[in-house]
C-alpha cells in the first residue's frame, strides 16, 4: 500500500474494486466501513459480485467480468473532459499526460457501457465523485491482478489517482490489499526471480556485485530466473528437474491443476518443505517438516509495508525445525556455510543488503513495527510513500487500451466462471479447514449461481451439479444466490476436493505472468 | 470563579489545562486519575449505560456521568468523594445481584450461599465459577469497593445459555447490559449484528430478531467478547481457562496481509486462546475470525512431526540426517548434470522474512540460479 490502513479512516471517497474485503482482509474493512458510517467518507464499490460492502457503497458498479481497463479509462474520460484534473499535480509530478490523453478519448461514457455493461451515467456519476475528493484513496486486490490484463488494470489505477493528485497525500493513494500475511516480505525480501532484497535487479551488475560481497560468492547469475507460472509447464516439459517447495501448496492454488498435477509429477526430484502433508508434498520425494509461526522468531511485513515481530509461543512438534534451519542446513552440506544462531542474526544480516530495511531492528520494533523504507536507525519509517516524489523521479502515465479477457464463453461454454475466498477459510484451508469451528461455518465448497441462471439451466438449490471448463471438472453443490450477476457463477478455490483450479485458466498477464484466476469459460450439467 | 478562557478544570483539588471537546473522562485520564468505568469503549460514541464513572461536581444537585459529559472550564470535580462511593456501591451491588456473579465477592457465609451455588452451577453445567473469576471488571470493582452482592437466593435467569455456535458462549445470566458489544459490533467492527433487545427487566443482547448468533448476521469476530467486562460472552474452546494460568505472547496473525498485532494466551506448551493486541497498530485489538478462532491447526494431529523419505512410492520415516544429506546430493547432482537453471524453488508468502531470506540465498548464491519465485501471484 502506499498509505496506511488506518489512513483509510482519513479518505473523503474511497474506490474498492476488485477486494471482497470484508472476506478476505476483515480488520482493514472494519475501517473501511467506520469511515462511510461515522466520518462521511463517500465509497464507490465497483466489483461483478454484490459483496457485502456494496452496501455501504454511495455507488455499486457492476462490470462485465475482465472489463476493468475500460471502466477506468471511462472515469479518466469524464475526469478530463469536464476539467476535474488535478493540474497542478500533472504539471509537477508526472508526465505523458498528453499520450494519456488521447488514448482515453474514446473511452466515452457510452462506449464504456457497452463493454462494461455499466450505465454511462453512473461512470459520469463515480468519476466526478471520485475526483472531486479532497482525499481519494483506492483499494484494490486479486480481482484486479488476476487477469491476463492484470498489470494494465494495476497502471490504469496508478493512472487515475495520479490524475486527480490523489498520491502522496493522507487519506489518498492506490492500495494493493495483500491476500496472504507475507507476500509483502516475500517480495521485499527478493523471493522473486528478478530482484534481490529491497528491489535490487538481478541484471544490474553493481546490485550483484554487492551481494557477491556480502555473501562471500561469486558466479552469481545474471539472467532472470522463472516465474512460478513459467517453472510448471517447464516442468512439464522436462527443463525444470528439481524444485524446492517451502510452504506453497501449488497442487491447489495453481490455475489449471490438472496439467499442474502432471508436470510437478514430472520432476526427477521434488522436495516439500512444510507444516502439513498438503497435496504437493504427497507427491515429493523428501518431505522436510517445518515449524509453523507460532513455533518461531522471526518477522512478517504487511501489507502497509510494517515490519512486525513474530515470536514463538509454543515448541514444534516432534522433530519440526524452522524453516531458515531447513534451508541452512541443506546450504552446508552443499558446501556453502549458513551459520545463523538464530533469527535474529539473520534479521541483521538483511538490515545489511536491505536498504529499505537498514534502520530497521528487533528492537526498534519491539512494541510496535515500522513501515520501510527506513533507511537509517534515526528514520521514523514511512507510512505514506511518494509525499515529495515518486521513487523514479516523475510519474508516467501509461496509455493503456482495452483487451478482452482471454477465454470468452461461447455455446458449448455459456457461463462464465470467477473464484476467490469465502471469510472462514484461507487459501488452500490446510490450516483453516484443520479448525473444527470454521469447518463447521463453511464445511463444502458450493458454487454461487443467479436465480435467473438456475431456472435457465434447470438447476435446483442445494443440488449437486458438474461444472465443466476446457481444462477439467468438478462436482459441487449449488447455492441460488443475488452475489453473482446473470451470466456469471462464482466458486471460492479453499476446498481441494473440488478444487476450483481444475476449471480455471492459466493463460498469464505477459508482464506479471498472473493467471487469469478471475475469469473463464464454463458450462453446467444438470444433477450428478 | 476562574476565569471562562482558560480551560482550566479542577479535578480533586489539582488544576489541569484540557483541550475543548474532552470528556471528564479524558482529562482524569490524561493526568492518570483512575475512574472507574464498566460500559465506557474507547472509539466509540458513549452511552452512560452503568453509571459507575459518575463523578461530584461542585454546585451540581446529581452526580455526573463522566464518560460523557464534556469537561467545562471552571469545573470543579471530585472523583471519589463520599457520595460518588456510595453511588457506585449501590451500582456495583445491583449488577452483582442481578445474574449468576458467583465468584467469591459474594460473601459465602450465609446460608442460601450453597444454595446459589448450586443453581449456577447446574446452569453453567459445570462446578467450575464463573469463567471470567479473575479477569472480570466487575469483581475488580467489587474487591476495590468492597462490596457484595445480596439476596442471591432470589436471582432469576430469565434467558438461557446459548452454546449453539463454534466460538461463543453468551450466558445471559452475567450480563450486566453494559452494551460494550453492541458498541463493538456495531461502531468498531460495524458488523451490525447485535443491539438491546426488550424493555425493562426484560432487558437483553439481541442479533437480529433475537436469533441463535449462528444465523444471524454475525460473522463471529469475537470483537463482542474481547470487550465484554464480566463472564457473559466467553470463547468456546477456553470457556474456563483461567486468566493466571497463562502467560501471554504477542505475534502477528498469520492469515491475511492486515498484520493484526494478536496475543498468544499459553498454557502447558498449548496455545489456549488468541486475543487482539490492543492499543497498538494497525489493528488497535480488533480481530477477525481466522485471527482469533483459526488456531487449532497448531495443534492438529495431522502436523509433520519426522522428515520423510519417499521409497517404492510409500513414505518412511527419516533422519534429519538422512533427509538432508539425500536432498543436497541429488540438487548438487542435478545441478551438476544439466546446470542449475533446471532447478526451481518456490519460498513462500506465509513464512517470516528471514526464513525468505534463506532461502533466496540458497537459490542464488549455493544453487546459483535465480529461479525463485512464491505464489503470491496465486
Ligand atoms: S462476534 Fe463480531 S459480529 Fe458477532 S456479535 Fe460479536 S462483535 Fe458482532
Ligand atoms: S454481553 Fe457483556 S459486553 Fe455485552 S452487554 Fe452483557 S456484559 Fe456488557
Ligand atoms: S485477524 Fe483477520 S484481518 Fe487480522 S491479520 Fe488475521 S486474518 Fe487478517
Ligand atoms: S463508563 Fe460511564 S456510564 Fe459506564
Amino acid at each position: 500500500m502506499t498509505n496506511t490502513i488506518g489512513d483509510v479512516e482519513e479518505a473523503d471517497v474511497i474506490l474498492v474494486t476488485g477486494s471482497n474485503t470484508t472476506e478476505n482482509h476483515p480488520v482493514l474493512s472494519a475501517f473501511v466501513k467506520r469511515a462511510v458510517k461515522f466520518k462521511n467518507a463517500k465509497m464507490i464499490v465497483v466489483d461483478p459480485r454484490q459483496i457485502k460492502l456494496t452496501k455501504f457503497a454511495e455507488q455499486w458498479l457492476r462490470p462485465n467480468l475482465g472489463t476493468d481497463v475500460a471502466w477506468i479509462n471511462g472515469l479518466m474520460h469524464v475526469i478530463i473532459s469536464e476539467n476535474l484534473h488535478n493540474k497542478e499535480f500533472i504539471e509537477k509530478r508526472t508526465t505523458d499526460f498528453e499520450k494519456l490523453k488521447s488514448m482515453v478519448e474514446k473511452f466515452t461514457p457510452d462506449y464504456v457501457e457497452k463493454i462494461t455493461g455499466i450505465p454511462a451515467q453512473q461512470i459520469i456519476d463515480a468519476a466526478r465523485l471520485y475526483a472531486k475528493a479532497k482525499a481519494g484513496a483506492i483499494l484494490y486486490c486479486m480481482g484486479i491482478t488476476q487477469h491476463t490484463t492484470g498489470t494494465d488494470n494495476v497502471k490504469s489505477l496508478a493512472n487515475l489517482a495520479m490524475l486527480c493528485g490523489n498520491l502522496g497525500i493522507a487519506g489518498g493513494g492506490v492500495n494493493p490489499l495483500r491476500g496472504q500475511n507475507n507476500v509483502q516480505g516475500a517480495c521485499d525480501m527478493g523471493g522473486l526471480p528478478n530482484v534481490f532484497t529491497a528491489y535490487q535487479p538481478v541484471t544490474d551488475e553493481a546490485a550483484r556485485k554487492r551481494m557477491e560481497d556480502a555473501w562471500g560468492v561469486t558466479g552469481l547469475s545474471e539472467k532472470n530466473g522463472l516465474t512460478v507460472t513459467k517453472m510448471v509447464p517447464m516442468a512439464h516439459d522436462g527443463e525444470i528437474k528439481a524444485m524446492y517447495i517451502i510452504g506453497e501448496n501449488p497442487l491447489v492454488s495453481d490455475p489449471d491443476l490438472n496439467h499442474a498435477e502432471k508436470s510437478f509429477g514430472n520432476l526427477d526430484f521434488l522436495v516439500v518443505q512444510d507444516i502439513f502433508m498438503t497435496e504437493t508434498a504427497q507427491i515429493a520425494d523428501v518431505i522436510l517438516p517445518s515449524a509453523c509461526f507460532a513455533e518461531k522468531e522471526g518477522t512478517f511485513s504487511n501489507t502497509e509495508r510494517r515490519v512486525q515481530r513474530v515470536r514463538k509461543a509454543v515448541e514444534a512438534p516432534g522433530a519440526a525445525w524452522d524453516d531458515w534451519k531447513i534451508t541452512s542446513e541443506i546450504a552446508k552440506r552443499m558446501g556453502y556455510p549458513m551459520a545463523y544462531k538464530n533469527a535474529r542474526e539473520i534479521f541483521e544480516e538483511i538490515m545489511k543488503v536491505t536498504p529499505s530495511y537498514a534502520g530497521i531492528t528487533y528492537d526498534r520494533i519491539d512494541r510496535e513495527g515500522l513501515h520501510w523504507p527506513c533507511p537509517s536507525q534515526e528514520h521514523p519509517g514511512t507510512p505514506i510513500l511518494h509525499t515529495e516524489q515518486f521513487t523514479r523521479g516523475k510519474g508516467v502515465f501509461h496509455a493503456i487500451d482495452y483487451i478482452s479477457p482471454a477465454e470468452q464463453v461461447d455455446e458449448e461454454y455459456p457461463l462464465y466462471l470467477t473464484t476467490g475466498r469465502v471469510l472462514y477459510h484461507y487459501h488452500t484451508g490446510t490450516m483453516t479447514r484443520r479448525t473444527e469451528g470454521l469447518n463447521e461455518r463453511a464445511p463444502e465448497s458450493f458454487v454461487e449461481i443467479s436465480a435467473e441462471d438456475a431456472k435457465k439451466f434447470g438447476i435446483e438449490d442445494g443440488s449437486m451439479i458438474t461444472v465443466a471448463s476446457r481444462r477439467g471438472e468438478i462436482k459441487v453443490r449449488t447455492k441460488i444466490s443475488d452475489m453473482v450477476d446473470i451470466g456469471t457463477v462464482f466458486i471460492p478455490f479453499h476446498y481441494a476436493e473440488a478444487a476450483a483450479n481444475k476449471l480455471t485458466n492459466a493463460a498469464l498477464d505477459p508482464v506479471s505472468n498472473i493467471p487469469e484466476y478471475k475469469v473463464c469459460a464454463i458450462k453446467l450439467s444438470g444433477t450428478a | 470563579m476562574e476565569n471562562q478562557n482558560t480551560i482550566v478544570i479542577n479535578i480533586n483539588g489539582n488544576r489541569f489545562n484540557f483541550v475543548k471537546g474532552d470528556t471528564i473522562l479524558d482529562v482524569a485520564r490524561q493526568n492518570n486519575i483512575e475512574i472507574p468505568t464498566l460500559c465506557h469503549l474507547k472509539g466509540t460514541l458513549p452511552t452512560g449505560n452503568c453509571r459507575v464513572c459518575v463523578v461530584e461536581i461542585a454546585g451540581e444537585q446529581d452526580l455526573t456521568i463522566s464518560c460523557e459529559t464534556k469537561a467545562a472550564a471552571g469545573m470543579i470535580v471530585q472523583t471519589e468523594s463520599s457520595r460518588v462511593v456510595a453511588s457506585r456501591k449501590q451500582t456495583i451491588k445491583k449488577m452483582l445481584s442481578m445474574g449468576n456473579h458467583n465468584c467469591a465477592v459474594r460473601a459465602p457465609h450465609e446460608e442460601s450461599w450453597t444454595q446459589y451455588q448450586l443453581k449456577v452451577q447446574g446452569e453453567d453445567n459445570s462446578p467450575e465459577l464463573c469463567p471470567a473469576w479473575g479477569d472480570c471488571r466487575l469483581q475488580d470493582l467489587a474487591y476495590y469497593y468492597q462490596v457484595s452482592g445480596s439476596d442471591y437466593s432470589n436471582v432469576q435467569t430469565l434467558y438461557s445459555m446459548e452454546m449453539a455456535n463454534p466460538f461463543i458462549i453468551r450466558d445471559f445470566s452475567r450480563c450486566i447490559l453494559c452494551g460494550r458489544c453492541v458498541k463493538a459490533c456495531n461502531e468498531i467492527q460495524v458488523n451490525d449484528a447485535i443491539e438491546f433487545g426488550y424493555d425493562g427487566d426484560r432487558k437483553k443482547i439481541v442479533a437480529g430478531d433475537d436469533k441463535p448468533l449462528k444465523d444471524s448476521d454475525c460473522v463471529f469476530c469475537g470483537e463482542c467478547v474481547q470487550v465484554c467486562p464480566v463472564g457473559a460472552l466467553v470463547p468456546k474452546d477456553a470457556r474456563f481457562d483461567r486468566q493466571w494460568e497463562s502467560k501471554k505472547v504477542r505475534s502477528t496473525c498469520s492469515y491475511c496481509g492486515v498484520g493484526c498485532q494478536i496475543d498468544f494466551h499459553v498454557k502447558n506448551n498449548r496455545i489456549i486462546k488468541i486475543t487482539g493486541a490492543e492499543d497498538t497498530a494497525p489493528n488497535d485489538g480488533s480481530l477477525c475470525v481466522k485471527g482469533r478462532f483459526g488456531f487449532n491447526f497448531v495443534h492438529s494431529q495431522d502436523r509433520l512431526t519426522t522428515p520423510l523419505i519417499k521409497e517404492n512410492g510409500k513414505f518412511r520415516e527419516a533422519s534429519w540426517d538422512e533427509a538432508l544429506d539425500l536432498t543436497s546430493k541429488r540438487l548438487s547432482e542435478i545441478k551438476d548434470q544439466y546446470g542449475a537453471d533446471t532447478i526451481g524453488v518456490l519460498t513462500s508468502a506465509r513464512v517470516t522474512n528471514e526464513d525468505n531470506y534463506a532461502a533466496m540465498k540458497f537459490t542464488r548464491a549455493v544453487l546459483k540460479t535465480n529461479n525463485i519465485d512464491h505464489c503470491a501471484r496465486l
